[in-house]
């Protein structure tokens, strides 16, 4: 069913490959020396806070920022000089939509349809199977302008697949959305992903990376910090279990410097703290709730707690 | 190991044909939703000027430079119903795509190159203009002037003139910080350009130094070959003209890319 078919399943081989990347926008590099991998056939979360590079990084995967340094290849065309090339095989799922508003949702598909370049004999099946995946057949003749939010999200999804694209980058696709629409998209992405598409997706929700990514890497300041499956970096980066203490401002401080005399590291959660890799440490035992450890403490602990 | 791409003998050029129809076919899918607010603007308002000017300024002066003066304004005010429906839509037209609506960064993330952007929307308008452009003349001969075979090639100056101010339009949008920008473009050049292209009155009446001035500007090209097609065509004189429009065109081509490179492609 896929085009791609043959290439599915085939391990070792990168549908995205990054060394070394930096990007400069004046005095602020926004990419400092990125490596990134993505195997074909694998769904990878690129994960960080606001600031960290993400959205710089998925537009220097489509030429439309010029690396400073370092190398870039996408299915294997080699970035900037055979951007077009590679283009022409990825689907795009801008964070901001863009749709024409004040066309139908088949008028939308069909004008990239035609920027896809689908030659008029599949045009039309395209737009059909484009519209059943965001479940738009209903609306098909509605003005942009008049859907949901929910719908405007799917539309915009199915207009970076109408060409069923080898590679899919999502940059942050479900920011700003109330959780049934999330979970709604996230289905959508959960199927593609099971078609076996190559998936890049920027996101800063944790629950997000962990339930769509194979495998997750973490940004900061323009750089990976650490990369790997979600169940992997938790267990490197946070150990098994995780303790959290409920208490006054004042508690939650003695707490903190407690266990950082007992040489284990300690993230604020708003209201509470949670003590990390309190595995073997049983003198903890009663002081708070015992959880296991999760991508969200990860994420903290490499990453800062202030949000850039 | 990276995939080696299977395509990699398909290299894709500039310029390509199916990336300038993906642009157009956008285009031309959006006219079907607003055409009739486009055509009714720049059908009256040229229509407007042809009533005011031709009637106006007709019932003081009848003949200038050797013409009616319904006839004279009738044939000028084709360059200004060009500029009116070429480098203004072009120039909020870019400014709206690019910024509110990032309707550019949505194309660019498709297998379509800036270069091939910018042609395309530059064709799209110069084709809207040559249209447009060619309604004033319709005006003009239903108020007595007379038709000949010559004017059948007005459309095409239309488009010529229309595709090198679209550009223009392109480019002050490219390098335009912010709307308001656009406010000296339209008070410091369009304004004097317009008034000052044979278009209303002869050149012959103005100082030399301001009719030398008129060779450098398109408008005054444009309302001479439009002039010469209904008239007569007068040789070498509108070969100049044709070749001055042609270099509006390719300069402004040029220079709009490099202005919407820049915006667009960080």
């Amino acid at each position: 069913m896929l085009p791609t078919g043959k290439l599915t399943g085939m391990s070792g081989e990168l549908a995205i490959r990054l060394r070394g990347v930096v990007k400069r926008y004046g005095p602020i590099t926004a990419v400092n020396g990125l490596d990134l991998d993505v195997p074909v056939g694998t769904c990878v979360g690129l994960l960080g806070p606001n600031g960290a590079g993400k959205s710089t990084t998925m537009r220097l995967l489509t030429a439309q920022s010029i690396a400073d340094e370092g190398e870039l290849q996408v299915l294997g065309f080699r970035l900037p000089g055979e951007s077009k090339a590679a283009r022409a095989e990825c689907g795009v799922v801008p964070q901001l939509d863009n749709l024409d508003v004040t066309l139908t949702v088949e008028q939308n598909l069909l004008v990239f349809a035609h920027l896809y370049r689908i030659g008029r004999a599949e045009r039309r099946g395209a737009i059909e199977r484009a519209l059943a995946m965001a479940n738009l057949v209903d609306r098909r003749d509605t003005r942009v302008d008049k859907l949901s939010g929910g719908m405007r999200r799917r539309l915009l999804i199915a207009r970076g697949l109408v060409h069923r694209p080898r590679l899919v980058l999502l940059d942050e696709p479900t920011v700003g959305l109330d959780p049934q629409v999330r979970q709604e998209l996230w289905a959508l992405i959960d199927a593609l992903r099971s078609e076996g598409t190559t998936i890049l997706m920027s996101t800063h929700y944790i629950e997000e990376a962990q339930r769509l990514a194979d495998t997750v890497l973490i940004m900061s300041h323009g750089s990976a910090v650490a990369a790997g499956p979600p169940t992997q970096l938790v267990a490197e980066h946070a150990g098994r279990e995780a303790l959290e203490v409920y208490g006054p401002p004042s508690r939650l401080a003695e707490v903190e410097a407690e266990a950082g005399a007992a040489g284990l590291r300690t993230r604020r959660t708003g209201t509470s703290v949670s003590i990390l890799g309190v595995d073997g440490h049983s003198r903890y035992a009663a002081a708070g709730e015992r959880r296991p450890a999760n991508l969200e403490d990860v994420f903290v602990l490499l990453t800062g707690e202030e949000i850039a | 190991m990276a995939v080696s791409a299977a395509s990699r003998a398909r290299r894709l050029g500039r310029l390509e044909r199916p990336a300038l129809t993906g642009v157009l076919v956008r285009e031309i899918v959006n006219f079907s939703s607003y055409w009739r607010s486009s055509t009714f603007s720049s059908t009256v308002e040229p229509t407007i000027y042809l009533l005011a000017f031709g009637f106006g300024f007709g019932s003081i002066v009848s003949r200038i430079a050797g013409y009616e003066y319904i006839d004279f304004v009738g044939t000028g005010i084709v360059a200004t119903a060009v500029l009116f429906s070429s480098a203004f839509p072009a120039m909020f037209g870019t400014f709206v795509k690019y910024s509110f609506q990032r309707t550019y960064d949505a194309i660019l993330a498709a297998p379509v190159d800036t270069e091939e952007l910018v042609t395309a929307e530059a064709l799209w308008i110069a084709t809207r203009a040559g249209v447009y452009g060619s309604v004033p003349l319709l005006v003009a001969l239903v108020f007595g002037l007379d038709p000949g075979w010559g004017m059948l090639t007005v459309p095409l100056v239309a488009w010529l003139a229309g595709f090198g101010w679209a550009s223009f339009g392109i480019s002050v949008a490219g390098f335009a910080k912010s709307f308001e920008n656009f406010n000296y473009v339209v008070s410091a050049v369009l304004t004097p350009l317009f008034l000052v292209a044979g278009t209303f009155f002869p050149l012959s009446q103005l100082p030399e130094w301001a009719q030398v001035l008129a060779q450098f500007n398109p408008l005054y090209h444009c309302v001479q070959l439009v002039r010469h097609a209904a008239f007569g065509f007068d040789g070498w004189a509108d070969v100049g003209h044709l070749a001055a429009l042609v270099s509006f065109g390719l300069l402004m081509w040029r220079i709009a890319i490099y202005a919407m490179e820049r915006k667009l492609i960080d």
